[in-house]
């Protein structure tokens, strides 16, 4: 494995036939690389909640994922519209997600439980009306 | 017991046939929610649901679980089954309420 291999992708806002589509992309390199099978679940589990998140509430954004022989580190940047109270937000169950959202199996509040869950390390930076950055690390 | 050996009791119908039928199925689980899903289905589990739609599908992919059972004659949409064929994912079909189905996946692991 090279030291760092980095991996970017541009999640578009709104569309749900795609979200999804970059973890499958990271699951299946981490795979090509000799990733446990544990640390895959994990890290596909985070990234998948963070693109959802991204489809959701934000206007799309960028994943960054840098894969080191110690860790995979995921950022997660969105374009808004940031986050009002993060306390809140990381409550299981906690959703303002809108009711076409809820009709197609989201909207539990689990996503940003779930990131937190799966990650060994996760931190938010956001900014009500410019974006959230998410960065979760899974140790190998 | 494996896929196959499920598609072959002939109790549910076949959406689409995944890449590995030989994996075997260690548990089920039931749940719509997808978020829930992603973070408690465990891998190599039946995972009984009624919503067949594509994200279904990346839910599957990315908990691995062993294969998607539709119950209550929850028709899954062209883009879901597509997926599943993308993804290598194999989907089932009953017309079966969720409790019923998962109860039939349980008594073939457990005799």
């Amino acid at each position: 494995m090279a030291d760092v291999i980095a991996l970017t992708y541009e999640i578009s806002p709104d569309d749900f036939t795609r979200a999804g589509e970059a973890s499958s992309d990271v699951k299946s390199k981490l795979k090509q690389v000799g990733v446990s099978p544990a640390a895959i679940r994990k890290v596909a589990i985070a990234m998948y909640e963070g693109e959802i998140n991204m489809v959701i509430h934000a206007k799309g954004g960028k994943i960054t994922v840098e894969i080191s022989p110690e860790e995979i580190r995921m950022i997660l940047a969105d374009r808004g519209p940031g986050i009002p109270n993060v306390e809140q937000a990381m409550q299981a169950g906690w959703s303002t997600a809108p009711d076409e959202v809820r009709s197609l199996g989201f909207g539990a509040g689990m996503g940003l439980p779930n990131m937190k869950k799966y990650t060994d390390n996760m931190s938010i930076e956001t900014e009500l009306g410019v974006g959230t950055t998410i960065t979760m690390v899974v140790k190998l | 017991m494996t896929v196959e050996e499920l598609i072959g009791k002939g109790i549910f119908q076949v959406v689409v046939e995944g890449d590995d039928l030989s994996r075997e199925i260690t548990g089920i689980f039931c749940c719509d929610l997808l978020s829930v899903a992603m973070g408690r289905a465990p891998s190599m589990s039946a995972w009984v649901t009624v919503m067949g739609n594509v994200n279904t599908i990346a839910v599957a992919t990315l908990a691995d679980v062993a294969c998607v059972i539709l119950a209550e004659n929850a028709q899954p949409d062209d883009m879901c089954r597509a997926r599943a064929q993308q993804q290598g994912v194999t989907l089932l079909a009953t017309e079966e309420p969720v409790f019923e189905a998962a109860l039939k996946v349980h008594q073939l692991i457990h005799g």
